[in-house]
């Protein structure tokens, strides 16, 4: 089982719908981003289970994770920043009370 | 006294058993993430998760990416959705709804999707080797600062910008000081 890239992929696959799944039904703005990360590291996952079973991938997986990991730290930083600035503003960190211009 | 490839007796590998422990603790830690009321216990329970995927990297041979997750992911990601978290807590927030208003659908689309990925994992014949491969982190090393070294050069140019950019976002207005000054 452990040395089948199957099983792998259904490991990332079904992490990526619980965070789907925590994106779209969570009110806070901060547990939306938790699911982000979430799902980011599915794709992290996958592209690692390539790079473990497939030999011309190798190295280069371990590269593009790397370069993953990097970017989901750039997205997190400027995202929180965006929601406390928000919260500064409105006074709460739930999205559906973020409805300024509806009025 | 050497240990054998598997449990003695039963014939099950030690290789299975941490797979399936590993991800067994990955599955119900994000699940509590996206489930649990408090939303401390959810960030406490992320990090449960980067760990055991963490873990789940080393399995496939990739030691420099484990130390990587642990060191970004639970040292630095963790420890910032922390502060914001206490940055935007108010009083009555754990007391008030989690979900939005269409749970339900978003529990249905959840499903579908994994379906889906599960269907297309399961039809498709992968041109995989059936055993793992160890990733020697040197030829990562060669490999990044050689081939992939204008990509890295704009990841870093890429993280310096964000960090500049929340800094600008998430201070403080400076007029509302000169006001509590005068």
């Amino acid at each position: 089982m452990s040395n089948s890239l199957d099983s792998y992929l259904i490991l990332s696959g079904l992490l990526f719908a619980i965070g789907t799944f925590g994106f779209l039904a969570r009110r806070n703005a901060i547990s939306m981003l938790m699911s982000i990360e979430l799902m980011l590291n599915a794709a992290n996952l996958t592209v690692l289970a390539f790079g473990a079973f497939v030999a011309p991938l190798k190295t280069h997986a371990a590269v593009i994770a790397l370069l993953v990991i990097a970017v989901a730290a750039a997205e997190a930083t400027v995202g929180l920043a965006i929601i406390i600035a928000i919260f500064r503003n409105k006074k709460t960190p739930l999205v559906d009370e973020y409805d300024t211009m509806r009025d | 006294m050497p240990i054998g490839d598997s449990i003695p007796l039963t014939g099950i590998r030690w290789d299975d058993v941490l797979f399936l422990g590993l991800a067994a603790v990955l599955l119900v830690s994000a699940l509590l993430v996206v489930t649990m009321r408090d939303i401390i216990r959810c960030g406490l329970a992320m990090i449960v998760s980067f760990a055991s995927l963490a873990g789940i990297y080393v399995m496939l041979g990739n030691p420099l990416i484990a130390a990587a997750q642990v060191l970004v992911y639970i040292g630095a990601i963790s420890v910032l959705v922390l502060f914001a978290i206490m940055l935007t807590q108010t009083k009555n927030a754990p007391n008030r709804l989690v979900f939005q208003t269409q749970t339900w659908a978003a529990a249905l689309a959840a499903v579908v999707l994994a379906v889906l990925i599960l269907a297309a994992i399961l039809a498709t014949t992968w041109p995989a080797a059936g055993e793992r491969l160890w990733t020697a982190t040197s030829d990562v090393a060669h490999l990044l600062f050689r081939d992939y070294v204008l990509p890295f050069e704009v990841v870093s140019v890429l993280l310096t910008a964000a960090v500049v950019g929340a800094v600008y976002l998430a201070r403080r207005e400076p007029s509302s000081r000169e006001e509590d000054q005068s």
